[in-house]
């Protein structure tokens, strides 16, 4: 397994009235060919934007993005790039450009691109991404507001696809679908993967979802990652005090062996010139003085699990290594 | 009269139609149910099911046109409240009902301090003064953890869920006995969503109010109910207490629905979703209205419509594998 993407020390700056806001403020991580990672936090985390990041729809403050091995963070002409990386949008429906057609969209990168000869073949094309992501045929000559939120995100789904890239980045591509669709969804992601060897950057605030696709896992706080893990490992050792209150947060539908919701108080803070120290320590319940003063580093703490919180042994009753 | 056993609410037949020129919107067909005294309801279902239209019914609130209440009765303590003249809905909403709506950006007037809205329902109902209602509205303030001397600002300087705080604060201000809360939570960040669940569970139990919860998170109901109602095109298709619809789930929709979530605790390498989508409410299908997604579809299922069945005690379904 090589590393399809990896990106060090990135860093987005947005400058506002009020001062520069840290939408991303120093992110590391890697991602392994065939594999997906998932992105979890709040709103305000910076999720998004380390997305667009990635796939260079805007560029970075800082830091460097190597894809195959290459290093793409000056990389001008981004057509290249396109044929290699696509993002599917949250929304289905701003993400759909109303006056055209369902095959007008799913033909629009082929057509950009000219990755057909001819318009029989690009005809063809077509009809097999569309079948490919379950969408009926005779849908071909609709438009979007004809349709249901779950065959708008098939259609985002199939323009993604059209350029067969390796690397898609989905940012919330299920948040604004019913639970009932937005399984079938999820199910035809994973599908797609397998077939076609996909690399997933898979951005939601839903937990549950993410454990259900992921493999790696990064927990963002304001711009940090916090936690960084394997998917199951960071169900059965969650480590970090963040990472803590996100899981006890979220209902569980059963009845049985309800767990007691830890609450943290207060709400996120703003990411606009943030204070030196910890960035949770305003809301976390282990504060001590040295978390306004420092702020801590992303240390493996576990074997392949990185932390970053000055008391990540001593909070979990792990010995120091 | 008020004997403990008299249900607060009792909704009786109650069907909703919208009259479109695309057609008759089937949004409620003929949903029966009571709420007692200090419990909370769960209503659950996917977009277009029908929650917030039977909402907006015990509310009297339905948009007419195009909507238009067709048959049934809502009794509110015994009083139908759909025969309520002007001056008497007047009285009943925002005193004995009151309901917390969805998106807390859009539910509260921009131009006005969320001091004066809370006050203004204080006045209203009341009959405070304009100096009393702003010392009621400072308490409420408290009570739904904001700091009172927040009083004078407005929607745009709080938060989101600062501000479905204060949408719940002007909901409770005068100690409804009934609350309808449609997705009060949906809008907001899983964390904030426990800090608002946690405070409407405790403010509901320190004032014995009665609540509907509406929501498409099976997670949200277990936290807050005691009682669940599963709605798939405009009727209720399972109800009972958690237990019964969580442990013993009766109906093929409702076990779609729970085979359709990624779970925390067992790792699934696919969701069983449910096949297909929801059915046109202008064109609903003939029979039972699920048959069309249903695993265990039976010829009959295609012409009879099923009744309501008591499975067990208090566990109703309505499903003709239980008749």
């Amino acid at each position: 397994m090589h590393k399809l993407l990896e990106v060090k020390n990135l860093k987005k700056y947005f400058e506002t009235k009020n001062g520069l806001l840290h939408a991303v403020d120093g992110v590391d991580f890697s991602i392994e060919e065939g594999k997906t990672l998932g992105v979890v936090g709040e709103s305000g985390c910076g999720k998004s934007t380390l997305g667009r990041l990635v796939i260079r729809l805007i560029d970075p403050t800082d830091g460097k993005i190597i894809y195959e091995g290459k290093d793409i963070t000056k990389v001008k002409c981004k057509g290249s790039l396109r044929r290699e990386m696509q993002l599917i949008f949250q929304d289905p429906f701003s993400s759909l450009n109303p006056r055209m057609s369902v095959s007008q969209i799913i033909e629009e990168p082929l057509k950009i691109h000219k990755m057909c000869k001819n318009k029989a073949e690009l005809r063809s094309k077509v009809d097999e991404l569309m079948d490919t992501v379950g969408l009926a045929a005779k849908l071909s000559d609709s438009y979007p507001h004809e349709l249901d939120g779950g065959r708008r995100q098939r259609i985002g789904i199939a323009r993604a696809l059209a350029l067969n890239p390796k690397f898609i980045v989905c940012d919330e591509p299920v948040s604004s679908l019913d639970v009932s669709i937005q399984a079938q969804i999820l199910n035809l992601m994973m599908d797609l993967q397998e077939d076609r060897k996909l690399t997933y950057m898979f951005i939601s605030h839903d937990l549950s979802v993410v454990k259900h696709i992921s493999d790696e896992i990064i927990v963002m706080y304001l711009g940090l990652v916090v936690e960084k893990c394997r998917a199951d490992e960071l169900f059965e050792h969650t480590l970090h005090p963040y990472s803590k209150a996100l899981l006890s947060a979220i209902p569980e539908p059963t009845t049985k062996k309800k767990k007691e919701m830890k609450l943290i108080q207060g709400e996120i803070t703003s990411p606009i010139n943030p204070k030196p120290g910890c960035r949770f320590a305003a809301r976390c319940s282990y504060v001590r003085d040295i978390c306004r003063q420092a702020e801590p580093e992303l240390k493996e703490v576990l074997p392949d699990h990185f932390v970053s919180c000055h008391f990540a042994n001593e909070i979990n009753n792990l010995k120091a290594n | 009269m008020n004997d403990r056993n008299s249900p607060l609410l009792s909704v009786r037949n109650l069907t909703i139609h919208y009259i479109t020129d695309d057609g008759i919107v089937r949004a409620v067909n003929d949903i029966s149910f009571d709420l007692e005294k200090g419990k909370t309801l769960g209503l659950v279902g996917e977009t277009g099911a029908g929650k917030t239209t039977t909402a907006l019914g015990i509310m009297n609130l339905v948009p007419d046109p195009p909507g238009k209440i067709i048959s049934g009765q809502i009794l509110v303590n015994g009083k139908d409240i759909l025969k309520f003249k002007k001056n008497e809905l007047k009285k009943y909403r925002g005193k004995v009902a009151s309901m917390v709506l969805q998106d807390p950006m859009t539910a509260l007037n921009p131009l006005i301090t969320v001091g004066e809205q809370i006050a203004e329902v204080l006045r209203l109902h009341d009959k405070l003064s304009r100096a009393d209602s702003y010392i009621k509205a400072a308490q409420m303030l408290e009570l739904v953890g904001i700091p009172s001397d927040r009083i004078n600002d407005y929607p745009h300087e709080f938060s989101g869920g600062m501000k479905q705080r204060v949408v719940i604060a002007i909901a409770l201000a005068c100690n409804p006995q009934l609350l309808i809360a449609d997705e009060p939570t949906t809008a907001l960040d899983v964390t904030i969503q426990a800090q608002v669940l946690s405070l409407i569970r405790d403010l509901i139990k320190k004032y014995g109010t009665s609540m509907i919860l509406i929501t498409h998170d099976l997670g949200v109901v277990t936290e807050i109910c005691d009682e669940v109602a599963i709605m798939y095109a405009g009727q209720i298709v399972e109800k009972g207490d958690l237990e019964a619809v969580y442990e013993h789930t009766g109906h093929p929709y409702t076990r779609g629905l729970f085979g359709s979530l990624p779970s925390l605790a067992v790792k699934a390498h696919r969701l069983n979703p449910i096949e297909g989508l929801m059915p046109d409410p202008t064109d609903l299908p003939k029979g039972c209205a699920f048959h069309p997604r249903c695993p265990d579809k039976m010829p009959e299922c295609v012409s009879r419509t099923p009744v309501v069945i008591e499975t067990e005690p208090g566990h109703f379904v309505r499903c003709l594998l239980y008749e």
